[in-house]
C-alpha cells in the first residue's frame, strides 16, 4: 500500500463520516462531494482513469448538485433543533459495526485473494469503447433505456399535481398576498401605488 | 497486508459508514446519501478486484462500475423526485413522520 493511497483513503473516510454525522444537511452534501472526489482519486491511483473521470462528472457534477437542490427544495437547509437520529439508532450502529467486522474479517483472512501487484493493466478509452460496442452492447442499450425511463419517471413524480377543481393555485397565492398587505413596509408601498393610480 | 486487502478494508469501512447513516438518520435525503456511499463502496471493490485480479485486459470490472454509476445516477434522480413529492404532501422529510401510504 503506497502512501498516496493511505492519505486519500483517510480523507475519503473522514469526509464520508462527516457526511453522515453533521447536523446541517448542506454541510452533509458538501462533505459528500469531498468523499466522492476522494473516491475518484482512489480510482485514479488504481489505474482506472476513465472510471475516475466518469465518477467526477456523474457524482460530483450531477448527483451532488441534485442532492443540494433537493435539500433546498424541501427547505431542510436550516440546522434542525430536534434530534437528528431516528429512534432505535443504537441498533443501527451495532448492525453496521457487525457488517464492518464481517467484511473486514473476510478481507483479512480469505485465502483465495490474489496476492502481489500485477503490472498496471492498459485501459485506454479506445479499449473501453471497443469492449462497450462489441461485448457489452446489449447492457449499454438496456442502460440507455433505463436512464430514459428514470428521467421521464423522475419528472412525472416531481411534477406538481393538478387538483381537479383547478382552483388550487389561486388558493395558494391568496395567503401570501394577505401577508404582504399586513407587512407595514409593503403596505406603504401598496398605498403609494394605489394613491398614485388614483 | 496486500494492496488488495487495503482496498477491501477501505471499501468495507465506507460501506459500514453508509449503512449506519442510512439506518440511523431521520432525514430521507441523508438516507439517500448513505445509499450512494454504499454503492460507491461496491464500486471501489470492483475496481480493486479488476486491478489486482486475473485478466484485467478483459475490462469486466470496469464495465460493471460504469454501468453501476449510470444506475446510481438514475436511482438518485428518481429517489430525490420521490422525496420532493413526499415533501409536498407531508411538509416534512423526517422518515418517522411519514408513516401512511395513503396520506
Amino acid at each position: 500500500m503506497s502512501l498516496p493511497f493511505i492519505i486519500i483513503a483517510v480523507v475519503t473516510l473522514f469526509a464520508a463520516a462527516a457526511a453522515m454525522i453533521l447536523r446541517n444537511l448542506v454541510h452533509c452534501a458538501l462533505s459528500l462531494v469531498v468523499a466522492l472526489a476522494g473516491l475518484a482519486a482512489l480510482y485514479l491511483t488504481l489505474g482506472a482513469q476513465f472510471v475516475g473521470f466518469a465518477q467526477i462528472l456523474v457524482y460530483v457534477g450531477a448527483v451532488a448538485i441534485l442532492i443540494v437542490f433537493a435539500v433546498l427544495l424541501t427547505r431542510s437547509d436550516a440546522t434542525p433543533n430536534q434530534t437528528i437520529l431516528a429512534p432505535g439508532w443504537a441498533i443501527g450502529i451495532v448492525i453496521s459495526a457487525v457488517v464492518f467486522a464481517t467484511l473486514g474479517w473476510a478481507a483479512l483472512n480469505s485465502t483465495g485473494l490474489p496476492k502481489g501487484t500485477p503490472p498496471a493493466p492498459v485501459a485506454t478509452v479506445k479499449n473501453i469503447g471497443d469492449v462497450l460496442m462489441t461485448q457489452y452492447v446489449l447492457p449499454l442499450e438496456v442502460i440507455g433505456l433505463l436512464l430514459t425511463a428514470a428521467l421521464i419517471g423522475a419528472v412525472i413524480i416531481a411534477m406538481k399535481e393538478e387538483s381537479p377543481n383547478s382552483g388550487s393555485s389561486r388558493r395558494q397565492s391568496a395567503p401570501s398576498e394577505k401577508l404582504e398587505r399586513t407587512d407595514p413596509a409593503l403596505r406603504d408601498c401598496y398605498d403609494a401605488k394605489e394613491g398614485g393610480r388614483v | 497486508m496486500t494492496p488488495l486487502q487495503g482496498c477491501l478494508l477501505v471499501s468495507a469501512l465506507l460501506f459500514a459508514i453508509g449503512l449506519a447513516g442510512a439506518v440511523t438518520r431521520r432525514n430521507a435525503i441523508l438516507a439517500l446519501i448513505g445509499i450512494e456511499l454504499m454503492l460507491n463502496a461496491a464500486n471501489l471493490n470492483f475496481i480493486a478486484f479488476w486491478r489486482y485480479g486475473a485478466h484485467p485486459e478483459a475490462l469486466s470490472g470496469m464495465m460493471v462500475v460504469i454501468f453501476s454509476i449510470a444506475i446510481a445516477a438514475a436511482e438518485a434522480a428518481v429517489g430525490l423526485a420521490l422525496i420532493i413529492a413526499i415533501y409536498r404532501h407531508y411538509k416534512t422529510t423526517n422518515l418517522d413522520q411519514i408513516n401512511s401510504m395513503k396520506g
